[in-house]
């Protein structure tokens, strides 16, 4: 009998033909970004006076805990690069992974292209193992490439190896994690928003442990992480169950491939009802059946974010008002420390709540490339009221997510802080911003009106927007480089003041863009 | 007014000519059989139909009407069913047929359900979990339950087992009867010739033969072998014989040959004149039909002009 994993070698070549681009940009976007926040940070910080006075912001500061866990060793630059970087960077190799491995392994087989790989001498755990071997080489990629880079930055070596592995750790917990829901779900898609509400709450736990110093920081991957310490004492006991962890996953994962049927799941499909119902039938009816699953779960996670975020908002004005660094890091500048972190958060909200509508519009093409939108098309339906049905939906999820952001953010300031004069500004911080995502939004459009085998360049744009309202500042973006992202167009409240005349060009730019696109959708080849 | 007709239809896709100068003419009530190899611009042809592609020149009109301008409004008069249908993962065959009927105008309930039925077809199962032949029938039923005046079905049959291919051909004749115009894209040459009352084939994305099946048939060579008390010399001179072969020993005297339909006459009178002893005739299958129409070298199909004229054909004979 032949090995279970016998053929894994002809699929590992299989995911690095198909994955020669994408892989290489995650291994080395991620490490570009940690290289340049590193940079940046021995720039802001290079005398004892200002790391003196960043140990003593961060150390007080909730909410830098809860996004970059318990402040260790950052009386020195390279704990203050550790801590400023890793959070990011973990996050990042952990998505990488969680894609990579889904992509390769449950999203294969639900199109049914892993069944004509199987067919051939293929082991029952050749596709997982060569989706694992990937993962596990990109994270080591990572490690090695940010330790390198960290290294070359000036920071101590051993540290910056030390650093590094616990990256590759993350990756090797996630990939394994990804793995074992693979074998769970019967989609592709559930298996990513299982893994990726696993990352969220083990982000949550370890943030929300080392906001109270309790034990829960311990319990999270990204606990671990930090407890290595790489630039103090390291303690390389961590990562035992980094990669126990790993080991855990990967038994399991195997344990469940050889307890179920290639295709199915663990998770019984459910039968579906004999008849449409009423709403089903027009073009907005279907477009709100197709994004009314991706629509919820963002508006979940979009809340219960920006409710923490502004439950914090009392915490900040008392412990950030007398250290103007941590004020410079959330890029503020002037005025009240508290309008600065609800001004920077609803910033960072609103851009991650873009991805929404980037994806949502890209389904569109998704769908003509399965032959769905051609079945559609062939009846009575004319492709405008198609495009514009689900545009709409679109356009309507989009503003109630960005409201739901700044309502949300207010009230649970409001409540923590018995704060409520506030609500309007921190409320209509995150409102403003709705120009600048419809820009991308139409962006997207534009793109799969005349550019739809590029659509998903829209991606790259939202990447871009993403990073400079996250880390522009940080990084040091020139302006014109700045000025490309639409958020740096339209105005910060409550922190400047606001002009409605940006946010006014920017919704003609955002709805010109959709016309166009549009346009271009009617004129065009469909499929 | 025809129901369909496209006249020097030309597609592109980069440097691929999908379509080169298709010909195709479909009349109201008529159910036309619309064959060719794989790749032969047949799905192509389809969605030029559906307005989903906009041809690069060549007149095309539906009902009398522009498939890409008024492609909604001509959608409510036909119903369409693709050879690999996809569907949305998350709903179910029963809301899919509804979706889709909607979409179309309306659909007949009493229909749908008699269908459902006569398909053994489970309408609450999700389409994730439908077989390719399932998935088959959900576009079938949606179609079928529609009252359309026009049928566009790219190999509608493709993964149905041969009970429900029957039933599929009891359809097709209902919907016949009540006068309904079908173009039947097909590769199972029985169900064509069950259901079609003419045939285009195409090649190359252009027309090659186009016509009733006795048509074709008329248009293709019959294989005969005579045996006759001369030596039947005279056959050679006729015109339209293919692959002559004698055999002439003392006593026997046998011949054996293809000819074109046309020459028929003049071919047997010659091997009259030799005295017949026996003879047998054989007219081409359908499937010898298509396999030549799908593999000759069809180098001299656009001087023939228009489709339904014979074209000239290779000098390579049928391999049998």
């Amino acid at each position: 009998m032949s090995s279970p994993v016998v053929g894994t070698h002809h699929l590992v070549r299989l995911i690095l033909r198909r994955d020669r681009i994408r892989l290489p940009l995650w291994i080395l976007g991620t490490t570009t970004l940690v290289a340049g926040s590193a940079q940046s940070v021995l720039a802001l910080y290079d005398t004892p006076e200002k790391r003196a006075g960043y140990a003593a912001t961060v150390e007080a500061s909730g909410a830098g805990k809860l996004m970059n866990g318990i402040p260790y060793d950052v009386d020195r630059t390279a704990g203050i690069v550790a801590y400023e970087t890793t959070s990011t960077a973990t996050v990042l190799v952990a998505l990488m992974v969680v894609f990579l491995v889904v992509r390769h392994t449950r999203a294969e087989e639900e199109s049914g292209r892993a069944e004509l790989l199987r067919a051939t001498v293929t082991g029952r755990h050749a596709a997982t193992a060569a989706a694992v071997l990937v993962a596990a080489v990109a994270s080591v990629l990572v490690g090695m490439l940010d330790a390198l880079a960290l290294g070359g930055l000036g920071l101590p070596w051993a540290g910056s190896f030390a650093h590094g592995i616990s990256l590759t750790g993350i990756g090797l917990v996630f990939t394994a994690l990804a793995a074992a829901v693979a074998q769970v779900t019967a989609s592709a898609r559930l298996a990513l928003g299982i893994s990726g509400a696993v990352l969220g709450f083990a982000f949550l736990v370890r943030g929300v442990g080392a906001v109270g110093d309790s034990v829960l920081a311990r319990l999270s991957p990204f606990g671990w992480t930090q407890e290595l310490r790489p630039f103090g004492e390291v303690a390389w006991v961590w990562l035992a169950p980094l990669l126990l962890a790993a080991v855990a996953g990967l038994a399991l994962t195997a344990y469940l491939t050889v307890h179920r049927d290639a295709g199915a799941g663990l998770i019984q499909p459910r039968p579906g009802n004999s008849h449409a119902s009423a709403s089903l039938g027009t073009p907005v009816g279907l477009a709100l059946r197709l994004q009314r699953g991706l629509w919820i779960g963002w508006a979940t996670g979009l809340v219960i974010t920006a409710a923490l975020f502004g439950s914090l908002g009392k915490e900040v004005r008392s412990l950030l008002a007398d250290n103007p660094e941590m004020a410079d890091l959330i890029a503020v500048g002037e005025g009240d420390v508290l309008e600065g972190f609800f001004a920077y958060s609803a910033l960072l909200l609103v851009a991650v709540a873009t991805a929404f509508s980037v994806s949502a519009v890209l389904r569109l093409r998704a769908e003509e490339e399965a032959g769905r939108a051609e079945l559609v098309l062939s009846t009575a339906l004319p492709r405008t009221r198609w495009l514009v049905g689900s545009l709409a939906v679109t356009l309507v999820a989009t503003i109630v997510n960005v409201t739901l952001i700044g309502v949300a953010m207010a009230t649970a300031h409001g409540v923590v802080g018995d704060d409520w004069g506030s609500f309007g500004s921190i409320a209509g911080a995150a409102v403003e911003l709705l120009p600048a995502t419809l820009v991308v939004l139409g962006a997207a459009v534009l793109l799969l009106g005349w550019l739809p085998r590029w659509a998903g360049l829209a991606w790259a744009v939202f990447a871009f927007a993403l990073i400079e309202a996250y880390l522009g500042d940080l990084l040091r973006f020139p302006d014109w480089l700045s000025a490309l992202s639409p958020f740096s167009h339209v105005p910060q409240s409550p922190v400047e003041a606001f002009t409605s005349a940006p946010g006014i060009v920017a919704l003609a730019v955002a709805f010109v863009a959709i016309g166009v696109g549009a346009v271009g959708v009617r004129l065009r080849d469909i499929g | 007014m025809s129901a369909i007709e496209l006249h020097q239809v030309v597609k592109t896709f980069g440097h691929v000519r999908a379509l080169d100068g298709l010909e195709l003419t479909v009349e109201p009530g008529e159910v036309q059989g619309f064959l060719g190899p794989n790749g032969a611009g047949k799905s192509t042809t389809m969605r030029v139909l559906l307005g989903l592609l906009r041809p690069d020149s060549g007149q095309a009109t539906l009902f009398g009407g522009d498939p890409w301008h008024d492609a909604a409004d001509l959608h409510r008069r036909l119903a369409y069913v693709p050879g690999d249908v996809a569907l949305w993962p998350n709903l179910s065959g029963g809301e899919v047929i509804d979706l889709l009927g909607r979409m179309r105008g309306g659909l007949d309930l009493t229909r749908r359900a008699e269908l459902l039925e006569r398909f053994e077809l489970d309408p609450t199962k999700k389409a994730r979990t439908y077989s390719k032949g399932n998935r088959q029938k959900v576009a079938l039923v949606a179609a079928l339950a529609s009252d359309a005046d026009l049928f566009l079905l790219d190999e509608p049959t493709s993964g149905l087992d041969p009970l429900m291919e029957a039933e599929f051909q009891r359809c097709i004749h209902e919907i016949k009867d009540r006068g309904a115009t079908v173009l039947l894209s097909s590769h199972i040459l029985a169900e064509v010739e069950a259901l079609c009352d003419r045939v285009s084939i195409i090649r190359a994305g252009a027309t090659v033969q186009s016509g009733t099946l006795s048509d074709l048939r008329q248009r293709t060579r019959t294989n005969i072998t005579a045996e006759t008390s001369r030596p039947a010399t005279a056959v050679g001179a006729v015109e339209g014989i293919h692959g002559l072969e004698h055999h002439d020993d003392a006593n026997h005297h046998r011949v054996s040959f293809d000819v074109d339909s046309a020459h028929l006459d003049a071919a047997l009178s010659a091997l009259g004149a030799a005295g017949i002893l026996s003879l047998t005739a054989h007219p081409p299958t359908l499937e010898e039909l298509f396999l030549r129409e799908y593999g000759d070298d069809v180098g001299g199909a656009a001087e023939g002009g228009a489709p339904t004229t014979a074209h000239a054909r290779g000098t390579a004979g049928v391999p049998r």
